[in-house]
């Protein structure tokens, strides 16, 4: 991790919390069926985290920044986000 | 040099007049007894045009010390007052104003803590934020009160320290009780304090920055050390700034005070407005041919360690005089004391004394009786029982 801060806590680079990639974080990644996915982008919605990008007739997760909570499959209307737990 | 006006004062608006002298930007406050006229004086001192500031008037305490926060951030030089539960809400933002080191300057009118619900003097509130980060002073007097005001803003906004100090006025003993103090001229107050100049940046919006970033465990610690070092740095700061203001303003200040301690066989250690009657039972008991001598607190954090082994050591025993207590171990102050000396081999007996809570008045007899119980110890030449609860009313236990 390269971000600096100064005493005071304070620090002064925009955009920064992309440098902590807390993907480590996660126990169970989530897995879409785009067969299934109708791209009503309520995950994208809903992730706490942007680790979701929209793409073309579905989604794409950005595994460096989700920590798996769940959400996304949680709220995905047509269950096409699983949950399965990963093996490291 | 200015002329110091005299005036009689109740303690809250000792430290009012302290903090005005001082040209704080903002005020966010929340009343709470027994330090209403705190904020009540200051937003009078602004209605009035004597004082150039911005009062935030907030729905609690832990709104208070968040406006502190993010005020202090901005650059701005900041003061609140609080007590009690009032501390006690605020502790959560109390260890952020520290971490974030921002210099904001409280006066605390030191209140017992609930429950029982009781309004009284007690050194609870500020006692259990000890290890929050910021300074704390005790004042024995309403002019101790105002000075120490003036002394923590230019102590806190040292950049060799820049944390948040609490000087505190004991609860209605000080804080409702006039006394003469002496005022010091704008123009030499002016001259002592700088206008604060943030070290490390400050919110502004044109030149966006988070402040009290996130840390992760590879950058935390190293936080806290620096925070740590800087405490322990302010121990000479204080020194610096303690005697400068002595040889403008002609009063003395010392992280511990000493009374009749020379030759005196048993010591009796204090902090806040029991400090005066503890000087009188002194010179009582000097009369009776007895050797005893004060000490007395007025710096806690950082706990000057050194000063008290120099001050401390001659005796043969020492009576720590407390008002707070740390349920199933014993007062702070008493057990901090027997850290400081446990690894030197000249060291006297510790006896600790646990007496005045919730607004108990300490009288000269209650020292007499500490002063006894502390002799036996020092003829048996060992403490048996380490700490004993005093002046206790039996009735009520029955």
């Amino acid at each position: 991790m390269t971000v600096k801060i100064t005493l005071g806590a304070i620090n002064k680079e925009h955009g920064s919390s992309r440098k902590y990639k807390t993907g480590g974080w996660r126990t169970v990644c989530p897995v879409v069926d785009l067969e299934k996915c109708i791209s009503c982008y309520r995950c994208y919605d809903y992730c706490p985290d942007a680790a979701i990008k929209k793409i073309e007739n579905g989604i794409e997760y950005d595994l460096d920044y989700c920590k798996g909570c769940g959400i996304c499959s949680k709220e995905c209307p047509v269950k096409a986000i699983v949950m399965v737990k990963e093996e490291k | 040099m200015g002329e110091q006006i005299s005036m009689t004062v109740k303690g809250n608006m000792a430290t009012a007049l302290g903090a005005k002298l001082c040209r704080p930007n903002v005020v966010p406050a929340y009343p709470i007894t027994p330090s209403t006229l705190f904020p009540e004086k200051m937003s009078e001192f602004i209605a009035d045009g004597e004082l150039d500031a911005s009062m935030i008037n907030v729905e609690s305490e832990h709104s208070a010390m968040s406006a502190c926060i993010g005020a202090s951030a901005t650059g701005a030089r900041v003061v609140t007052a609080s007590a009690s539960q009032g501390v006690a809400l605020m502790h959560e933002m109390l260890f952020i104003a520290a971490g974030m080191r921002l210099p904001i300057v409280m006066a605390v009118g030191n209140r017992a803590l609930s429950a029982p619900i009781n309004i009284w003097c007690d050194h609870q509130d500020t006692i259990a934020s000890r290890d929050s980060g910021c300074l704390q002073f005790y004042a024995e007097n309403n002019q101790e009160g105002l000075d120490l005001m003036i002394n923590a803003f230019r102590i806190g906004e040292d950049h060799r320290v820049l944390l948040p100090v609490m000087v505190g006025i004991d609860a209605f003993v000080l804080t409702h009780t006039m006394e003469a103090v002496k005022v010091p001229a704008q123009e030499d107050v002016d001259d002592f304090l700088p206008p604060y100049k943030p070290k490390y940046g400050i919110l502004d919006h044109r030149e966006p920055a988070t402040f009290g970033s996130f840390a992760p465990p590879e950058y935390y610690q190293e936080f806290k050390y620096e925070q740590t070092k800087a405490m322990e740095k302010s121990s000479e700061v204080i020194d610096e700034v303690f005697a400068d203001y002595a040889e403008r303003f002609g009063r003395e200040y010392c992280k511990v005070s000493t009374f009749q301690c020379e030759d005196a066989d048993i010591i009796l250690l204090t902090m806040g407005s029991m400090s005066g009657t503890a000087r009188e039972a002194i010179r009582k008991m000097r009369g009776d041919g007895k050797k005893v001598g004060l000490a007395k607190l007025t710096v806690y954090r950082p706990f000057p360690e050194a000063e008290l082994r120099e001050i401390l050591s001659k005796a043969k025993a020492v009576a720590v005089v407390e008002r707070n207590i740390s349920p199933g171990s014993t007062g702070a102050i008493y057990a901090e004391l027997a850290g400081a000396f446990i690894n030197q081999k000249k060291k006297p007996l510790l006896k600790n004394f646990i007496t005045g809570l919730g607004g108990r008045d300490i009288l000269v007899e209650t020292f007499r009786e500490i002063y006894e119980k502390t002799l036996e110890v020092v003829k048996a030449g060992e403490v048996k029982e380490p700490m004993e609860w005093v002046a206790m009313n039996e009735e009520v236990m029955r």
